[in-house]
């Protein structure tokens, strides 16, 4: 990791943990939460997608795998919150090798099929035979370690926000390391990251396995801070809205996909105010979104300031 | 300049595709620290070969051999961590990285890191990406490509994306080189350039290497000896002269003196 890289990071949080004092609505830190959820899924889709070049249209599985297995085992087997978070994300693991095994004979398109086809099957899994079935279920614990347990929006929101730092700590350095380059090398050939003595298949295993651990993390964020769960929330449509944050925010760079779940998530709340034109507007601005800015926001801010900055240098 | 001992041992290839015999009991050894050229006109399974010796295919019958040691249908990545390496025909570079980051890659093999511990090092730039950049550069320097580090290698003009693709290649540290037509594509002075650098890289590198192309006056210039492939067989072995000499090779590249004669079946 650069300095630079380590001086953003430093800046975003400290303000993303200011916020919480100038903000005295539960509804605004509540949107707060969600797009931090959101975020941990957008992270991992931006590694498998914006470096590793595999597109994935199956990641609400992994998020519903992440809320149902920790939730069960809360629920009805008495485990502690934390354990089973962990739980599912191992469950979340072995998924992941299950999907990746046949996606690694595809590409493109046809492995976003294959993807979406996977996030289908784990959806209708939690509709038939998930507690409730499609009208879900409730009480789960709120997260808790050592007796104490994470209730209000304001805790909720810190401690939310604290695992996206942990994780975006770790996916900046993960991305900027070695292992960073060779995905980024995967993306554009992996005929040639064979010749050189990469092993494939292997690293896309990996790959696959690390963006399945981030949405179960988070799916299992979200359901202990909901306390309720349905299927609903882990269709298609939550697939496609975290591509949508990573594809806007700009799927080369991590930042890109905390802008994109932030800007996604906090967008249909600003538009309440069009009332019933609200998804006409919504789709609208993201269709000039993707038509203005096709890097996404973040490159194209960052190349912004690094124009003026290197304005400033060319004066002196 | 170069020992007796074999290197590579390519022994009774067979490969089909379909019904079509792509390569019929080839038999070819390189000596270690040999030049060895593979030539034949369109078509003769070259590329075939060199994607068989590189894992890319699976040979039907028959043997490899490098160091003594069996690598016939092995995966890809294995072979290159055995110490062959390779080239491609249509240059495979990480068009979107720069001229460093490929060569960056390239040291991967020798320098493996593991993947989700990678997120763990928490100093700024660890000391092995340090030695990796050092050696890049380093390298660059070596073919020439040292004021282009931070250039998108797909930006750079064909000539240099070739030296940078071996110079991959030299990355992995290898034992043996596989050039796929190297000069394709290249003007004259380009080629005499590539030339040199193919000789350096035996004489300072001791490395060994393995080329097909079409360019004559390479081949003659750089090789120590040149195999013919024709119709998927071997059908000459020696020394540049030798092979130049050979009538087999003239018919396979020009065709029979005599005129084709009334009832000559073509598919003979």
């Amino acid at each position: 990791m650069k300095k630079e890289d380590f001086m953003v990071f430093i800046v975003f949080f400290i303000f993303v943990g200011l916020l919480p004092l100038f903000i005295e609505s539960n509804y605004a830190l509540t949107i707060g939460i969600f797009s931090g959820i959101n975020a941990l899924v957008a992270i991992g889709l931006c590694i498998l997608m914006g470096y590793a070049g595999q597109v994935s249209l199956g990641q609400a599985g992994f998020y519903g795998i992440g809320a149902y297995v920790s939730s069960i085992l809360s629920v009805y087997y008495g485990f502690p919150v934390i354990l089973g978070i962990l739980s599912a994300m191992i469950v979340s693991a072995i998924a992941a090798v299950v999907l990746a095994v046949p996606a690694l004979r595809l590409k493109g398109h046809y492995l976003a099929v294959a993807t979406l086809g996977f996030g289908e099957i784990i959806y209708v899994i939690l509709n038939e035979w998930g507690p409730g079935g499609p009208s879900g279920f409730g009480d789960i614990p709120h997260f808790n370690i050592a007796g104490y347990s994470i209730q209000t929006t304001k805790e909720s929101f810190y401690f939310i926000w604290i695992i996206v730092a942990i994780v975006m700590l770790y996916s900046i350095n993960l991305t900027k390391s070695n292992t960073g380059r060779i995905l980024r090398a995967m993306h554009d050939s992996d005929t040639a990251c064979e010749a050189i003595g990469i092993n494939v298949p292997l690293l896309k295993i990996k790959v696959f396995i690390l963006s399945a651990l981030y949405a179960s993390l988070a799916g299992s964020l979200y359901s202990h801070y909901v306390t309720f769960i349905s299927p609903s929330s882990f269709s298609l449509f939550y697939s496609i809205l975290i591509l949508m944050m990573v594809i806007v925010g700009g799927s080369k760079n991590l930042w890109g996909a905390v802008a994109g779940a932030i800007v996604i998530t906090v967008l249909p709340e600003l538009l309440r105010k069009f009332q019933e034109l609200d998804i006409l507007v919504y789709g609208f601005i993201l269709t000039l979104t993707l038509m203005f800015f096709r890097k996404g926001l973040v490159p194209i801010i960052s190349e912004k300031i690094k124009n003026v900055r290197g304005y400033k240098f060319a004066k002196h | 300049m170069y020992g007796v001992i074999n290197l590579l041992s390519i022994k009774g290839v067979f490969k089909n595709f379909g019904g079509l015999a792509a390569l019929q009991n080839v038999n070819l050894n390189v000596r270690q620290g040999e030049i060895k050229a593979l030539i034949g006109p369109n078509g003769a399974g070259k590329t075939t070969l060199l994607n068989i010796i590189s894992g890319i295919h699976r040979l039907d019958k028959g043997e490899i051999l490098f160091k003594d040691e069996k690598i016939n249908n092995l995966p890809p990545s294995k072979i290159a961590n055995k110490g062959i390496s390779r080239t491609f025909q249509h240059v495979e570079l990480f068009g979107n990285m720069t001229v460093l980051e490929n060569i960056m890659v390239g040291f991967y093999a020798r320098n493996k890191t593991s993947f989700f511990m990678d997120g763990f090092k928490f100093s700024f730039i660890t000391d092995s990406e340090k030695k990796i950049y050092k050696k890049s550069r380093e390298f660059l320097e070596y073919v020439k490509l040292g004021h282009k580090i931070n250039e998108i290698a797909l930006n750079l003009p064909i000539g240099e994306q070739r030296i940078l693709e071996i110079a991959r290649a030299l990355a992995t540290e290898p034992g043996l080189i596989l050039l796929d037509e190297p000069a394709a594509g290249l003007n004259i002075r380009e080629t005499r350039e590539l030339g040199e650098i193919i000789k350096r890289i035996r004489e300072e590198l001791g490395i060994t290497i393995l080329l097909v192309e079409h360019d004559m006056e390479l081949v003659m210039n750089i090789s120590d000896s040149v195999a013919v492939l024709n119709f998927g067989e071997i059908i000459a072995d020696g020394t540049p002269m030798e092979v130049q000499k050979n009538r087999d090779v003239i018919v396979a590249y020009l065709g029979e003196e005599e005129e084709v004669q009334p009832g000559y079946n073509v598919n003979t």
